[in-house]
């Protein structure tokens, strides 16, 4: 077998090269380091979700000898000011006496055990002057405009802009099948396994970080610019997270916290926030409601579509879901969109696995499925008829899309046309099927990687990723021994450290962004060989040439320098990925209950690069998505704007018991050379998205009950 | 949770008369102590440890009595071949409970006495908000927020929290007494009785919020006696969100004799729809001497859940517990 | 009363065995097992996730029963046998049967519930609960995977209890 041929086999079924770590309990994740004279940290919240700090007593706190300091805003530095799509916050907490949400942190309990340091957490009395919060529903509206700028809201954003073509009202009123409805999603959290944690250690300007992090490479400018050091002082060492899913993508204000904490007790501080702090802590995906008007010829041919979208932000920090990027599914002449954000008394929202699309798709796609009732069409008849050959927005053609493949090779997996349809009786169940469609946007960001090849065959590649268990430093492998022509035995990856070549963050597309760096990188290997090498093998001309080793350096960048961009920039190409999702459920009509029975998922997404570990990913987000769909849903209090329930016990996430064996990923045989130089787009989000408007659809078939605010509880099946 | 002492204690009587001093808590599993005592909804001075009493873990038949001590943990009762044989029902209700993990350390006696998942009585301290339970006077936040998990029976607008244990309805479903030990004494009760509805509480001069279980503080559980039954089917039926390790929505617990196409006895209980389990008295008697037809079922249990009386989110739970309870008869049929 | 009489009442030790190894502890009865462990025995395999019983990740044996180390105080461990992910492999280092199928069958990702998954399924296995792929789903619901590899979960366990059956 040749290296390619090897390379080729592997691909399909390369196991985690990290995996013994995993499984011995040797991977080291931040929160297991514990330097000698640490401080266990524990953050104090707000108890109001809006006011003002009257005072703070700490006296009954500091009763135990073994809580150190109690920290407060008379405590803290001036931070300086962070930067957004780094920071996730630029507020940050204790540097004023507002309150701005509950939970917000006002105090950090310093002590020599966990034990005292939580007990010491509800001793500490904050004195507040109360103001009413300001409670969904009852918040300021700001409609996004045409620079994406809501009131106070920000302009890097790229998402929300009001779009319009065409006259949406007359073509509304001259449709042939009209459907419209709201559909709603509640807030979630992300609740990753691992909660968030910061290890700080200061010495002299220099601050050492051990964080558990999806951004590995924003801590050190946001750490500078908080502290005002250089970026080059912060050293942050991540080589594992716990699950991040977007509540680890940007900076909270709890890292910033730990550092300072660490600096004023001049002893390294180990802030691992406790379940309920990640509540308010490092953000969840915002409550939408979302209108969806659809109008079509007699044929089904969409004529229009117009969907407007509301989601709750913070009083001051801005987040938006930039859920109208549905728009560019279907081809459409009249299409109008907008969307708005209500400020209130609570935390910054953040992106969320399944993001953007993922929450516009959960209404267009239940708007097309009651279209195609209401037409008397298929469901995958009725996509297929407004299958959008070019992107409907822009006009620019698609870098890749074989969506229509992905249907049709979907739909045979599952025997979407040999289905029972409306509620076949097994025992106390009634079977419903539904479909949707997937489609996410390629997210670019700069990538960096060295790549080193030895005299004795063996290479390392070298990048500042973290591991989140997405596959990434396996990928990295088969990438670099296929472009050298090694053996995946002689490549390793050091990551987990930003003394590595900076590289882009975990979310978007690591693959897309650090794989094609490391590509570009091996290329730029090969290039400084001898030139008299060229008919040599990599490791052969580095013998001859009589050198220990080669290093390249590569960098993945945008054409217009851009730091990201999100549908394919100024490439000239529209970039999406895009995917067909099937499920069979189960619905017991006098218990309310839900279960899936089977699901298949069909993809264009670009070059698979290991199916192994990309398989794993799709059915984690399928699961994510099963979760969205009957159970997951973060309330507020009514009154008080606190979370209701700040922990696992209240909250429910899917358990094993949810998720059936028959579950099916498929995926196009694909290549996207306009998006990336190995062909790679990012599959991490498409595989959460679109199965919610399936199990609506498949609950109808069912049981004939129309469910459009998640999650499809019993309470809602028993109307 | 605040520092405490610990100790062991060797016998149920020593327990007994360490737990009705004030500031101290037994633990046996612990898996609901250590919760209380990090939310703040217990601060003991003194941790009693209780879990290695000889004896109390027992499970055996007298005659015709299932004996299960306090210590048995759940999975250990799930599995007992002598529950398979003459108390199903609570097995199935034990399996059904928490994760295996949590059943291997749960005892019998300790998940009787668990309190409610309200999430406002659930949050750590400093309070955030009010709760008539954990601060006297201070409101119940769940009757003016949100309700769609809470009671639909026995609550009182100063409390309107469910017991959610999972064995409870069954115990009561199968009439099964708890056994109680004092320093001076030892009785027996129904343990359907052990626990009030908010209601009960009020009516009996109590605070209707804190006042949960006729349990005195010196007392002490230490087993429980199931009468072995002559039932021709069991079924016990648990609604939540998700298939596994989550608290009911509603739950119904039915022991049922058919004899000759008719109804010879009934015990049919309802859980997470008040503060004790809920027997369905009126319908039980309504069947008897019925043959078993899914209307006859339904309209016994639709008349005895007229007293129900829903709160602003958790209408639909009426119907669940109807529709949960006529499926644990039906399924008890055709066991 | 003072600091230090206090910390004496308040103060326990306790006598167990980890992976095999003898250890004893005098420790603030307040001490989980979970944070003791971890922050005490320097044995981080065992990892932290709600801290209330309602996650698994922190399962570890008892006994060589599985439980939630959140939900024991090391004080109630007086005499007991810890069984931590770090005691699978054998001394010599050769990964536990149920750790090679984990690997095989990439029933993991992000590699954080894993050890709570690797003891839950070695206590799974060993209670017979492996009769069908529903047992096995039930019986391993005891720990939660965000990252949602509970299929291969299943094939894992189930594959490791046919080639363990007699």
């Amino acid at each position: 077998m040749t290296v390619h041929e090897q390379v080729r086999a592997r691909r399909a079924d390369l196991a985690r090269v990290e995996a013994a770590a995993k499984v011995t309990g040797a991977a080291g994740y931040s929160m297991d380091n514990s330097p000698g004279g640490l401080l266990h940290a524990v953050l104090v919240g707000a108890p109001v979700a809006r006011g003002k700090i009257v005072g703070i007593d700490t006296a009954a706190a500091l009763a135990d000898d073994h809580v150190v300091r109690v920290l407060t805003r008379a405590d803290m530095p001036v931070f300086g000011e962070v930067q957004p799509f780094q920071a996730a916050a630029v507020h940050l907490p204790m540097q004023t006496g507002e309150i701005r949400f509950e939970g917000e942190p006002v105090a950090i309990v310093l002590a020599t055990t966990i034990e005292a340091a939580e007990h010491a957490r509800s001793l500490v009395d904050v004195l507040v002057e109360a103001r009413p919060a300001v409670l969904p529903g009852a918040g300021a509206h700001h409609l996004i405009d045409d620079v994406g700028q809501g009131s106070g809201g920000v302009t890097w954003w790229p998402y929300g802009q009001p779009f319009r073509r065409g006259d949406a009202a007359s073509a509304w009123d001259s449709a042939a099948v009209r459907v419209s409805g709201t559909y709603v999603q509640p807030s979630r959290h992300h609740n990753a396994m691992e909660t968030s944690g910061t290890l700080a250690e200061w010495e002299g300007n220099r601050l050492t970080l051990h964080d558990s992090t999806q951004g590995g490479h924003i801590l050190a400018p946001v750490l500078a610019d908080a502290f005002h050091i250089a970026a080059e002082d912060v050293h942050v060492i991540a080589p594992f997270t716990g699950g991040g899913f977007g509540s680890k993508g940007w900076v909270w204000p709890h890292q910033i916290l730990a550092a300072a904490a660490a600096k004023i007790a001049g002893v390294p501080v180990k802030l691992h926030l406790r379940r309920h702090d990640q509540y308010t802590a490092s953000g969840f995906q915002p409550r939408m409601v979302q209108r969806v008007e659809l109008g079509a010829d007699s044929e089904g041919r969409l004529t229009m579509l117009r969907h407007r979208v509301s989601s709750i932000t913070g009083l001051l920090e801005t987040y938006l879901e930039g859920a109208t990027e549905a728009k560019a599914l279907y081809d459409c002449p009249v299409i109008e969109t907008r969307q708005e954000i209500e400020r209130v008394s609570i935390g910054s929202p953040t992106p969320l696995r399944g993001t953007l699309e993922g929450c516009g798709l959960w209404a267009l796609e239940s708007a097309m499925n009651e279209l195609a009732r209401e037409a008397g069409i298929d469901p995958l008849d009725l996509r297929l008829r407004n299958y959008a050959e070019t992107d409907p927005i822009s006009g620019r053609p698609w870098s890749s899309k074989r969506l229509r493949d992905a249907y049709q090779e979907g739909a045979k997996l599952f025997g979407w046309r040999e289905r029972d349809t409306g509620g076949r009786r097994d025992g106390p169940w009634l079977i419903g099927s539904g479909m949707a469609t997937s489609m996410h946007s390629a997210m670019r960001m700069t990538g960096g990687a060295r790549v080193r090849v030895r005299r004795d065959g063996s290479a390392l590649v070298e990048t500042n990723i973290t591991d989140i268990g997405t596959g990434l430093q396996t990928v990295l492998t088969l990438v670099a021994a296929e472009e050298l022509d090694l053996p995946v035995d002689e490549v390793t990856v050091a990551w987990g450290d930003n003394s590595l070549p900076v590289t882009g963050p975990i979310y978007g597309s690591a693959t897309l962004h650090t794989g094609s760096a490391v590509a570009l990188a091996c290329q730029d290997l090969r290039r400084r060989l001898p030139r008299f090498a060229a008919h040599l093998s990599i490791v052969e001309a580095i013998r001859e040439a009589g050198l220990d080793e080669v290093v390249g350096e590569g960098v993945f960048g945008l054409p217009d320098k851009m730091p990201v961009d999100h549908d394919g920039g100024v490439s000239g190409y529209a970039m999406r990925t895009f995917g067909a999702v099937f499920v069979e459920v189960a619905v017991d009509p006098d218990l309310g209950i839900v279960q899936l029975r089977r699901m298949v998922g069909s993809y264009s997404a670009g070059r698979i690069m290991n199916h192994r570990t990309a398989r794993s990913q799709m059915i984690g987000g399928l699961t994510w998505a099963w979760g969205k769909a009957t159970m997951e849903h973060s309330e507020l209090d009514p009154l008080s704007g606190r979370w209701l329930s700040k922990n696992l016990s209240g909250v429910h996430v899917p358990t094993n018991a949810d998720i059936p064996a028959d579950i099916t990923v498929h995926f196009v045989d694909e290549v996207d050379r306009h998006a990336s130089p190995i062909g790679a787009k990012g599959i991490g989000e498409l595989g959460v998205i679109g199965i919610d408007a399936a199990v609506a659809e498949a609950v109808f078939d069912a049981v004939g009950v129309r469910i459009r605010e998640l999650p499809i509880t019993p309470q809602r099946i028993l109307v | 949770m605040k520092e405490f002492a610990y100790s062991r204690a060797r016998t149920a009587a020593e327990a007994s008369a360490l737990a009705g001093r004030s500031g101290t808590c037994l633990i046996a599993g612990g898996t609901e102590l250590l919760n209380w005592m990090r939310l703040g909804i217990v601060a003991p001075d003194q941790v009693v440890d209780i879990g290695a009493i000889p004896g109390q873990a027992g499970i055996r038949l007298e005659g015709d009595t299932l004996l299960i001590g306090a210590l048995a943990d759940l999975n250990r009762i799930a599995g007992h071949p002598l529950v398979e044989a003459h108390a199903p029902l609570l097995g199935q209700a034990c399996r059904s409970a928490a994760s295996p993990q949590v059943r291997n350390r749960a005892t019998l006696g300790g998940n009787i006495l668990q309190r409610t998942r309200c999430p406002y009585f659930r949050a750590e301290e400093p309070l955030p908000w009010g709760c008539n339970k954990r601060r006297p006077g201070s409101g119940c936040s769940a009757h003016r927020g949100r309700n769609g998990e809470h009671a639909i029976l026995g609550w009182t607008g100063s409390c309107v929290a469910t017991h959610p244990s999972d064995p409870l309805v069954a115990l009561t479903c199968l009439g099964a007494e708890v056994e109680l030990v004092s320093p001076n004494a030892l009785r027996r009760a129904p343990v359907g009785t052990l626990h009030v509805t908010q209601r009960e509480a009020r009516h009996a001069g109590e605070d209707s919020a804190r006042y949960e279980n006729t349990l005195r503080d010196d007392e002490m559980i230490v087993g429980f006696r199931i009468p072995a039954q002559s039932v021709t089917g069991t079924s016990y039926i648990k609604v939540r969100e998700r298939r596994s390790y989550a608290y009911a929505l509603v739950s119904a617990a039915a022991a049922l004799r058919v004899e000759g196409g008719a109804v010879r006895s009934l015990g049919l209980v309802l859980g997470s729809v008040a503060q004790r389990p809920w027997r369905l008295r009126g319908a039980e008697a309504a069947l008897i001497g019925q043959p078993i037809s899914k209307d006859t079922v339904h309209a016994a249990v639709e008349e005895d859940l007229r007293e129900a009386k829903s709160l602003p989110d958790n209408e639909h739970k009426i119907r669940l517990a109807r529709n949960a309870a006529v499926r644990a008869v039906l399924t008890a049929a055709t066991s | 009363m003072d600091v230090a009489a206090r910390g004496e009442q308040t103060a326990v030790g306790v006598r167990l065995t980890i992976n095999g190894l003898d250890y004893f502890a005098r420790v603030d009865a307040r001490t989980t097992l979970l944070d003791w462990l971890r922050e005490g025995a320097k044995l981080t395999g065992t990892k932290k996730g709600c801290n209330e019983g309602a996650c698994g990740t922190c399962t570890v044996l008892v006994d060589g029963r599985r439980m939630n180390s959140c939900l024991i105080l090391l004080a109630q461990c007086e005499g007991a046998e810890i069984t931590t992910v770090e005691g699978l492999a054998d001394s010599a280092g050769a990964l536990h049967p149920v750790q090679e199928a984990f690997i095989e069958h990439d029933a993991f990702q992000c590699g954080y519930c894993t050890p709570g998954q690797l003891l839950s399924a070695v206590a799974c296995i060993a209670e017979g609960h492996t009769g069908s792929a529903d047992e096995v789903r039930e019986w391993m619901s005891g720990n939660l995977c965000r990252c949602g590899a509970y299929p291969q979960i299943t094939d894992a366990v189930l594959d490791v209890a046919e080639r363990w059956a007699p």
